[in-house]
């Protein structure tokens, strides 16, 4: 592929839309997962109980401090999209689109301090 | 995409930003000192007004991932734009009927 094509890739805004699409299709693999979790409490609330304690685990506090953060970089990233599309244009969509990451960081970390 | 979809798709994300902002909330509420199930089912169950908010979240999820699954597909994947549109589709309805499981599990069951 010719350098001409790929030169965008640095930019902030491609990886922004790359990290928004990523992050979707990440979401959208756990949450069949999530439901299927939920779903426990049909057989009983023990069923539930016993998953919970499961995610007690470190590694899986861990996991659910990056799908936070999944969480929050797409709906940061998908309100952006929102705002280009339907209001007059703002400079500073560079800025706007790496404070989303960053806030999204930010509160995954807090969640992950909050859960330990 | 064509115009439909994206509609949905947009519509469908102005709807959840709302609904994920309550849902972090609940997160971070409900995580306060470990999560447990009496804690969870307690909040939930029997309760309307959060059988309705997951529901419609429920509902506005299974189009946006499958409308988004869908693009990836049609711009990454070798499978044509038939073969990811039904992808995409089994994939909403797997969604919407795990999702109103889900539900009935932690509001009436």
């Amino acid at each position: 592929m010719s350098t001409g094509l790929i030169a965008h890739r640095g930019s902030v805004l491609w990886i922004a839309a790359m990290i928004h699409r990523l992050s979707g299709l990440g979401l959208a693999v756990f949450l069949p997962f999530h439901f299927l979790a939920l779903g426990l409490a049909i057989d009983s609330n023990a069923k539930l109980e016993s998953f919970l304690r499961w995610t007690d685990q470190p590694w899986v506090k861990l996991s659910e401090s990056g799908l936070v953060f999944l969480l929050i970089v797409h709906l940061l990233g998908g309100l952006r999209v929102l705002v280009i599309e339907n209001m007059d244009w703002r400079d500073g969509q560079k800025q706007l689109a790496t404070l989303a990451a960053a806030a999204a960081a930010v509160v995954a970390f807090i969640f992950l301090v909050r859960v330990f | 995409m064509n115009i439909r979809l994206y509609l949905w798709q947009r519509g469908t994300a102005a709807l959840l930003a709302p609904l994920v902002l309550v849902h972090i909330a609940v997160i971070f509420y409900a995580t306060r000192q470990g999560l447990s199930a009496a804690d969870v089912l307690s909040r939930t169950h029997d309760s309307i007004v959060w059988a309705s908010y997951y529901a419609l979240f429920v509902a506005a999820v299974s189009i946006h991932a499958s409308i988004g699954l869908r693009n990836i597909l049609a711009e990454w994947s070798p499978l044509t734009p038939r073969a990811a549109d039904w992808f995409a589709i089994m994939f909403g309805v797997l969604l919407a009927m795990l999702g109103a499981r889900a539900i009935y599990a932690v509001v009436l069951a």
